[in-house]
């Protein structure tokens, strides 16, 4: 399997990148990590004439905390989140995320930002995103805008992102001191996809749920935002009736295809099971 | 298509070299620098035969493209024993536990065994299989790999202990 | 004289035994040292001047007529010097060639493709780069055909006709054929005594279990590297052979090169498993394109290439019945299995066998008789039916008897243990012929099924099931426990040649030693070692056969030019034929050391006791000659009249296969909620006979065991109705990581092969044969106690739930 033939460009800055791709057009794409768009170049479904290297651009690298939000630049790997102390602090879900994608290889290399950009349903930080109701800084040659993770996501490999525009930048508001949190999924083995995926982050106040947020991975054509789920949440002790109610309308939001980690039947009660799993996760937690 | 030029460090040589954009590292350490030690095993990022060591980054070779290593400092099997020809703990480790059969895996094995214990020197075997899941082995069963990184993991803490006192 | 050995005279008789690093010690292997230096020298690391890539064109669908092949564009990419198809292999006949099942395979797809990602053309280019740039370029226009992929429809009356090179061929390489996609029927047993077995039995059961289609994947895989020299008319081959000589053989007969020109070379090989005992049209275009362009042309598979196109494993499909007492003791087993052999029958067993060693399937058990047929038919799939470490046919054979067994015991009420001890051939039967004219060599079963019991605790992990039952039942667990029983008996160490040949040439097996004047020695051997240690253990045999060390020993494998001719390595025959090779090897040179030193020492041979490393006079200890010594003499100092040198070479027709058994347990606890299963426990008792270096005799375990759990718990070649093979792929082939994958417990007992020279049966691939049956009857039993008979593998997550889902169990 070896990729077909194409220039290569390594810009050092956001605003050079963004005039090669404006320049380039759809001939273009942005590498990040690689580890999505080297294995498709590889197979032959991704033909491109140019490809742009995002390594060399200081700019898209590191994690600060800007009182609140947790601005996150789109070059950090998932190996840089896991050793991050602020993240460990802040946000820890993103490293319990970050934990189950792929292998440790993988993770050295595969990037925060790729995760989320290239619109792929299967991968887990876009779900985790959606739940933490992260926004992603998108620059273009014309400049930047901020598009909301939950809306963000069109359809499988299809999103917001505009012709030479690169996300630079995903902002995590930081959740509520004592959040609860998890993120469950279900894979057949280490470097598989989810079967079926869920992340929820939530707080308690005298007992019962004072916000919830769930999102579900790789069980429709996009990340899934479980919005009525997570209301049926708010308000509740997260007895078994809430629950279940959450699973209810979780599931009925979810599409997964048919494929080799089991029919749309199963992945559906599977996120099921994962949703309710996470709950209970987070509830434990976030009673401490 | 035009080549590029790249300069890199390679078991500590420096290396100039020219290749095509879309030269995949493996590639190039196979068969341009004949060090044929990382194999290629599935080609989808799965199996880390390919398994070198990159700024201290252990990366499948067969998903980085040899312009992606520009500037770089690599490190693979052929580098790991000693220049008078010692072996390294984790190929000592590896030889004296049964670590392996074929021997297909086990430069990326080592090579992945390696970053693991620099980052988490006297790891558990559930870390060390959670360490190392990004090799796929078809002969041993991991047991006795487990028991090769135990032993090298030992052998340097032992070694750190004695130089400190 | 050398001081060495003088040294040694003075030593211990237990120092000079260690010294010898002879059979039964752990000795680490010679091998190693290259593979974790990174210097292994594997096929694709061999790098000839001038050297060309081959890559190949494969067809998207499964079933289609080519109306075209246009290579134009690809032949006007600067760098590519060929790119050949069927038409250019017909004027030398090549575009088929024979397999090893009697029937014939297109190397290059002539008039229709029969399974998707078959070979369609090769293009031969300067680098893999623009080889792989230009396979795209390649313009086929296909008309599709209707795709028949279920094995239960390749005989209906409108089924899709596949073969229509054969389509008038009533007569296959094994009898009749009963329609156009039949390829043999094969039976064996007493159909009439059976029938009445069934016809009188108080308990009869009977259950379709499928073992799905498989693939060995080992890590390195397929390639190969053909250098032709036109001036000398010699071509060189390196591959990925696990059976070099055959390919040198079949490689002359195919292309009319005079043998003796043909160097046929397997280098290091990276794991086998089945995979690379068969012919692949990569081989033979590689081949083909280095004669055409006289430069050394390389083809390597990649991954999806390898699961999709060479040599899947399995599918069979077995209808079994058992007939027994309402006590429990069977007294007849019939079989009938349908078996999908794909597009073309390349299954990989000796040629009289079509369905390898099935007729195993009465197992470890007294079955006074029985009956099986089989079918072999096509479909729209990848060729191939090789034996995934396992002996031909075998896995299949024991998984269908352990399944039976305990669906039986279910059947009766008893406990699967129970059943298997009240069954097992008795040690006082041995040497035992089994109704389906097997002649089991030796065996002590029941006190290795009593020992697992005892080491797992057999007794107190049912009474903790029955509680976890409970439990289940009032809902404080979600866990269901499973206890896994099996109890196989292989056939391995094919084999005698009245019965056992590939492409005619019998399954013997050689050695040949030349031990040099300072007693350090070089042998060679017709196997060919793809991870097993063969450069350690043949060693260890020939040491302590000898008398000199292993470490003096250097052993050779894979270069047809030097090594004697052999039959190869798989179906666990290294052991048990080129190992008793190289024990006779061993006794002609001491018969001869013999000699010397009676010489030597000025006696008469019945003066001599040979001690550890060396001959000794009876009564006069201190008179003694090293074998070190004696070898200086066999090239200075020899008796009148005898020839110098002391080499020897043995070619060993085995008088029978060889009967390795086990005794394996696993415990497993399934998630009712997905699924999902855990082995909490596997206990593996592995009985091979005499043990040569048990340190990796446990390798070997560890790793069939780790293959048992991959195939039992994920893996599967799937195709969907429209042919398209799923699951070709790393990511979703079910290959474990170090996480998913269990601890494991080995243990043993040793019953020695009476026939064999060193009482050796062979272990490599018991794990895998035993293993698949011990995990897939751990999920079958956690189920037992409900409403389920037999549950098909693989028991993945989804499928597992789905019983759990029907029974209502999910939450």
């Amino acid at each position: 399997m070896i990729p077909g033939s194409f220039s290569y460009h390594s810009p050092a800055t956001v605003e050079e990148a963004v005039g090669l791709l404006a320049e380039l057009g759809d001939d273009a794409r942005p590498l990040a990590g690689g580890h999505s768009l080297l294995p498709m170049m590889k197979l032959r479904l991704a033909p491109l004439e140019h490809l742009v290297d995002l390594r060399k651009i200081d700019a898209l690298k590191g994690i600060k905390d800007e009182g609140g939000t947790l601005v996150i630049g789109a070059m950090t790997t998932q190996a840089e989140l896991l050793a991050s102390d602020v993240i460990a602090g802040q946000c820890p879900i993103i490293q319990e995320t970050a934990a189950l994608i792929a292998d440790p290889q993988v993770r050295y290399v595969g990037t925060l930002g790729g995760n989320v950009a290239n619109g792929d349903p299967a991968n887990d930080m876009p779900g985790l995103m959606q739940c933490l109701d992260a926004s992603y800084q998108l620059t273009g040659k014309g400049g930047s805008r901020e598009v909301k993770a939950r809306d963000f996501y069109e359809g499988a490999f299809f999103t917001a992102l505009q012709e030479g525009e690169i996300l630079t930048a995903v902002k995590v508001p930081v959740p509520p001191a004592g959040h609860g949190y998890a993120y469950e999924k279900l894979k057949r083995k280490i470097g598989d996809y989810a079967t079926a995926a869920a992340a929820v982050v939530l707080t308690l106040a005298g007992g019962s749920c004072k916000s919830a947020s769930i999102a579900l991975t790789n069980v429709g054509e996009t990340p899934l935002y479980a919005a009525e789920a997570s209301a049926a949440l708010v308000g509740s002790s997260l007895d078994k009736a809430a629950v279940d109610q959450a699973v209810s309308l979780a599931g009925a939001i979810t599409a997964p295809a048919s494929a080799g980690r089991g029919p749309t039947h199963y992945r559906t009660k599977m996120a099921g099971v994962m949703l309710r799993r996470a709950i209970q996760r987070a509830h434990e937690r976030a009673a401490g | 298509m035009a080549k590029t030029q790249i300069t890199l460090t390679i078991n500590g040589q420096q290396v100039e070299a020219l290749v095509e954009p879309r030269t995949l590292l493996i590639h190039f350490l196979r068969e341009q620098q004949l060090l044929t030690g990382a194999h290629i095993g599935c080609e989808t990022t799965h199996c880390g035969a390919c398994t070198v060591d990159m700024n201290g980054k252990s990366v499948k070779s067969c998903t980085v493209l040899a312009v992606q290593a520009d500037g770089s400092d690599v490190t693979t099997i052929e580098g790991m024993a000693a220049p008078d020809g010692t072996l390294h703990a984790l190929q000592e480790g590896f030889s004296e536990m049964h670590g392996l059969q074929c021997g297909f895996c086990t430069p990326g094995m080592i090579m992945r065994a390696h970053r693991l214990l620099q980052e988490n020197p006297n790891p558990s075997d559930a870390e060390i299989r959670m360490g190392i899941s990004g090799n796929i082995c078809r002969c041993t069963g991991y047991q006795n790999i487990v028991k090769a990184i135990r032993y090298a993991a030992e052998k340097m803490n032992a070694a750190t202990k004695e130089a400190a006192e | 004289m050398s001081d060495a050995a003088q040294k040694t005279d003075g030593e211990k008789i237990e120092d000079r035994e260690a010294n010898l690093k002879g059979i039964g010690c752990s000795r680490k292997r010679t091998e190693d040292a290259r593979f974790i230096q990174g210097k292994g020298n594997y096929v694709d690391d061999v790098k000839l001047p001038g050297m060309l890539f081959g890559d190949f064109v494969r067809s998207p669908y499964g079933h289609a007529r080519i109306k075209s092949i246009d290579t134009s564009k690809a032949l006007a990419v600067p760098g590519v010097k060929a790119v050949l198809t069927a038409a250019d292999l017909k004027p030398l006949s090549l575009h088929y060639m024979p397999t090893l099942a009697g029937d014939v395979q297109a190397v290059l797809a002539e008039e229709k493709v029969l399974f998707q990602n078959q070979e369609v053309a090769f293009v031969v280019a300067e680098d893999r780069y623009i080889a792989a740039d230009a396979a795209e370029l390649v313009e086929v226009d296909y008309e599709e055909l209707p795709v028949l992929v279920d094995p239960f429809k390749s005989m209906e009356p409108d089924a899709p006709l596949l073969r229509e090179d054969i389509k008038d061929k009533t007569e296959g390489a094994h009898g009749a054929r009963k329609h156009y996609n039949h390829i043999f029927t094969w039976e064996v047993g007493e159909k009439e005594e059976t029938d009445a077995a069934f016809d009188k039995a108080e308990v009869t059961i009977k259950e379709l279990i499928s073992y799905q289609r498989v693939h060995p994947s080992p890590m390195e895989t397929c390639a190969s590297v053909a250098s032709m020299d036109k001036i000398k008319g010699e071509l060189t081959v390196y591959g990925t052979f696990q059976a070099p000589h055959v390919v040198r053989t079949v490689t002359s007969l195919l292309s009319g090169i005079p043998e003796h020109k043909i160097h046929v070379i397997a280098p290091d090989i990276g794991g086998g498993f089945g995979n690379k005992v068969g012919v692949y049209p990569g081989y033979v275009c590689s081949i083909v394109a280095s004669i055409v362009l006289g430069v050394p042309v390389k083809w390597v598979e990649d991954r999806m290439e390898n699961l999709s196109a060479t040599a899947f494993a399995r599918d069979y499909h077995m209808t079994a019945e058992l007939a027994a007492t309402k006590d429990g003791k069977i007294t007849g087993l019939r079989a009938h299995v349908l078996a999908d052999h794909g597009a073309f029958d390349a299954c990989a067993d000796p040629t009289k066998w079509p369905a390898g060693f099935f007729n195993i399937c009465t197992g470890s058990y007294d079955i006074p008789t029985a009956h099986v047929a089989v079918d072999g038919v096509y479909t729209n799939k990848a060729p191939g039916g090789v034996a995934y470490r396992c002996s031909f046919r075998v896995t299949e054979a024991s998984y269908m008897i352990e399944r039976a067994m305990d669906i039986l015991a279910k059947k009766l009420g008893m406990d699967p243990v129970e059943l298997r001890l009240k069954n097992f051939i008795q040690p006082q039967q041995f040497p035992y012929q089994s109704a389906l004219g097997w002649e089991y060599d030796s065996g002590d079963y029941p006190t290795a099924m009593k020992k697992a019991m005892e080491k797992t605790h057999y007794d107190a992990l049912r009474a903790e099931q029955k509680e976890k039952r409970e439990a289940f039942a009032r809902g404080e667990t979600r866990e269901l426990m499973g206890i896994g029983v099996a109890f196989f008996t292989e056939i391995v160490g094919a084999g005698p040649t009245r019965n056992c040949d590939i492409l005619g040439v019998g399954m013997f097996d050689s050695c040949e030693i030349r031990i040099h004047p300072t007693g350090a020695a070089i042998a060679r051997l017709g196997t060919k070692s793809q991870g097993q240690g063969h450069e350690t253990t043949y060693a260890q045999i020939l040491a302590t056969e000898i008398g000199i060390s292993a470490d003096d020993i250097m052993i050779e494998e894979g270069d047809t030019d030097t090594a004697p001719y052999g039959l190869g390595t798989y179906g666990s025959r290294s052991t048990p034929v080129a190992g008793a090779a190289a024990a006779r090897v061993g006794r002609k040179i001491r018969d001869k050391a013999k000699k010397i030193a009676a010489h030597l020492l000025e006696v008469g041979e019945d003066d001599l006791e040979f001690e550890v490393d060396r001959f000794k006079v009876k009564g006069l200890p201190e008179k003694q000659k090293t074998m070190k010594e004696v070898a200086w003499a066999a090239y200075n100092n020899l008796p009148e009249g005898m020839e110098p040198g002391l080499e020897a070479v043995d070619y060993y027709d085995p008088p029978n296969m060889t009967y390795p058994f086990g005794a394996y347990i696993c415990v497993i606890d399934i998630d009712a909620d997905t699924g999902v299963s855990m082995i909490r426990k596997f206990y593996a008792l592995d009985d091979c006979g005499t043990r040569i270096n048990p340190m990796i005799i446990e390798g070997q375990v560890h790793g069939g065991l780790t293959e048992a759990f991959g195939i039992a718990m994920g893996q599967e070649i799937y195709y969907d109705e429209g042919g398209n093979v799923m699951g070709a792929s790393l990511m979703d082939y079910f290959v474990p990581t170090a996480v998913e994958t269990p601890e494991w417990e080995t243990d043993f007992t040793v019953t020695p092969s009476p026939h064999h020279p060193i009482g050796a049966k062979g272990v490599g691939e018991s794990p895998n044969v035993g293993g698949v049956s011990a995990f897939s009857n751990a999920v079958n039993d956690a189920f037992a106690h409900l409403d389920v008979t037999h549950i098909q593998m693989p028991h993945d997550h989804w499928r597992t739930w789905k019983v759990c889902e029907k029974l209502g169990l999910t939450g």
